[in-house]
């Protein structure tokens, strides 16, 4: 087993140990930390490894969110089921918006995706009848177990989190090292060699696409199956930006920086909230602060300096 | 009402919003154009101009058009300002990348949101209109002042359009916009000329926002909407054209304003970003430009 993998399983196993230490309101935290972590992951897929900035994410976790939340609310469907419908929808949604916006690179792709997303906000607010628009609703308690086990408790709730968001990590792990994710690193560092070089760039974009909306789209469904709550916010572009912010934070392109910059985040919020509600203010100078003194992030800046082993 | 003059309701509401929309989307172009990078806190130096309009009308008391002229000047200057401080700072340090550009003006965007909370409150508050008289057509009567904004809105593109064509700093604008090495070596002070047309797109922005406040009331969060237009009227219009955006603008603000009154207004915008998206998909280079691909 190689330091990196030793590394992740390492997490992992911390991260499975920690909830009998942490007290109950950082227990409940790190839940929706690991669950936003993975929605984190999946963004780092196509921002980080293949250099696409899109601003449109928020529309493979909606999908994952709404899938699984409408058909809890009017299909009576079971949890596991709604996590692979999640993971369909985020999967389908993020291939047809690819096929039509990978036509286009660079600003003119955040753009379209930034487009593409506000079209499916307001979707879900037009068809407000069923998704309750901004209002949201809130799932069944009967929608929310999985083998007997509601997802309501706690500790079910954390090793649910802990699962999806294991399940992306290492997923992210495998396609950092595979040869696929060395042909998305070729994309990013120098598109037009690599098509020279006799590789399908349009279709590695795609499959890239495709495979970070599913991770969004699982992302999406944990959280309305673990949280009990479904509403537009979770839609809207503030949550395009947000994954954005997580991934330069922790470090773009590296495994586990989208966790790291996840967890840092939510407690910068949450420690400054308690003496100022200027949490937009913290977002904002986190960004300018980061893309003009720290543009590699935390851990890209570490592997530069000091572990080049780091995946 | 028939729908003969429900429909000229319909326009002139829509004519209303073409001109400020128009007015936002030049800002958002002249930046585009000239230095090549989008400035998503657009949206936000609009929301700006509406505050300050009316915090300016609120501290000048007497006839109201004293202090809608006072805003006229004030809330520009200041909204300028601090778009040419934010350029100086952060974007000329970027390098002016494109990608660098919108991660730094996103984060712009929440600041300016949240500094505008914390000071002026999430209460929408109204502005007093500067001249207060309707016209009255035999269907229906219409406020006076809304043809104004239609009126002050055109007269301040024409001068737009005559600083870039017919005076000197038109002219390094438009050399920078070509070439900006070249222009560089004929002593033009490249960077000099960014940060101002920075801050005068910024300062067209603040422009419409106090033209529209009598209508619609000031709000911290005023400045989404007019920001995804002002992305679709630019893209379809074709970047740096300004001549394409002012058209585009009232094609868009024309038929956003009549499918609000007919249909559903949430409807309007689906439509409006959908064909931005395919006009984008199908003509990538043609409306933006190979150097900013």
């Amino acid at each position: 087993m190689s330091r990196a993998v030793g590394l992740h399983l390492g997490l992992l196993a911390a991260l499975a140990a920690a909830q009998f230490l942490l007290p109950d309101y950082h227990h409940g935290n790190l839940a929706r930390i690991m669950v936003l972590a993975a929605f984190a992951s999946a963004y780092n897929i196509t921002f980080g490894y293949a250099g696409m900035l899109s601003l449109g994410h928020a529309m493979f976790f909606g999908a994952g969110l709404y899938a699984a939340g409408l058909a809890a609310e009017f299909g009576g469907t079971a949890a596991p089921l709604g996590l692979v419908l999640g993971v369909l929808a985020g999967a389908i949604v993020a291939t047809v918006v690819g096929l039509l916006a990978l036509r286009t690179t660079g600003v003119s792709f955040m753009i379209v995706t930034l487009m593409f997303a506000q079209a499916g906000f307001l979707t879900v607010l037009y068809f407000g009848e069923f998704t309750r628009g901004d209002e949201g609703f809130v799932l069944a308690p009967a929608a929310r177990t999985v083998l007997g086990l509601s997802l309501a408790d706690p500790a079910t709730r954390y090793w649910a989190a802990l699962c999806v968001f294991g399940a992306v990590m290492l997923g992210s792990l495998a396609l950092a090292r595979s040869a696929f994710g060395r042909v998305l690193a070729a994309i990013r560092e120098n598109e037009e060699r690599t098509r020279m070089l006799g590789y399908d760039v349009f279709r590695a974009k795609l499959m890239a696409l495709a495979v970070s909306g599913a991770m969004a789209g699982a992302a999406g469904a944990a959280y309305a199956l673990l949280f009990g709550y479904v509403g537009a916010t979770f839609a809207s572009i503030q949550y395009s930006i947000l994954p954005l912010l997580w991934v330069l934070m922790g470090g773009a392109a590296t495994v586990l920086g989208p966790f790291l910059g996840t967890l840092l985040m939510f407690y910068l919020i949450d420690i400054s909230s308690s003496f100022t509600t200027a949490h937009m203010m913290i977002v904002g100078f986190a960004l300018i602060g980061l893309i003009l003194f720290f543009p590699k992030g935390i851990l890209g800046t570490l592997r530069e300096r000091a572990a080049p082993w780091l995946p | 009402m028939d729908l003969g003059p429900y429909l000229m309701l319909a326009s002139l509401e829509g004519a209303v919003g073409a001109a400020v929309l128009a007015l936002t989307a030049l800002g958002l172009s002249l930046v585009f154009g000239v230095m090549r990078i989008v400035n998503v806190a657009h949206g936000e130096f609009y929301m700006l101009g509406a505050v300050l309009a009316w915090w300016v009308t609120s501290m000048i008391g007497g006839h109201p058009a004293l202090g809608f002229v006072a805003a006229m000047v004030v809330a520009p200057l200041v909204v300028g300002l601090i778009a040419a401080a934010a350029e100086r700072l952060v974007l000329r340090r970027l390098n002016y990348d494109p990608e660098a550009t919108i991660v730094a003006t996103i984060g712009l965007l929440y600041v300016i949101q949240q500094l505008a909370l914390s000071t002026y409150g999430a209460d929408a508050r109204p502005v007093p209109a500067p001249i207060d008289f309707r016209i009255q057509f035999p269907w229906f009567g219409y406020s006076g002042y809304k043809l104004c904004v239609i009126v002050a809105s055109a007269a301040l593109m024409l001068g737009v359009w005559l600083v870039l064509t017919r005076t000197r700093a038109g002219l390094m604008m438009r050399a920078t916009q070509y070439d900006p090495e070249t222009a560089r070596a004929f002593a033009i002070p490249v960077g000099r000329v960014y940060a101002g047309v920075f801050a005068a797109g910024a300062m067209l922005a603040a422009l419409g926002a106090v033209l529209i406040v009598p209508i619609q009331q000031a709000h911290y969060l005023m400045g989404h909407d007019p920001l995804l237009l002002s992305f679709i009227v630019v893209i379809i219009g074709g970047l740096g054209s300004l001549r394409g955006t002012v058209l585009a603008a009232v094609i868009i603000g024309m038929s956003d304003g009549i499918i609000s009154v007919f249909f559903s207004p949430t409807l309007a915008k689906i439509l409006a970003t959908l064909l931005v998206a395919f006009v984008l998909v199908w003509r990538p280079t043609g409306l933006f430009g190979a150097r900013a691909a």
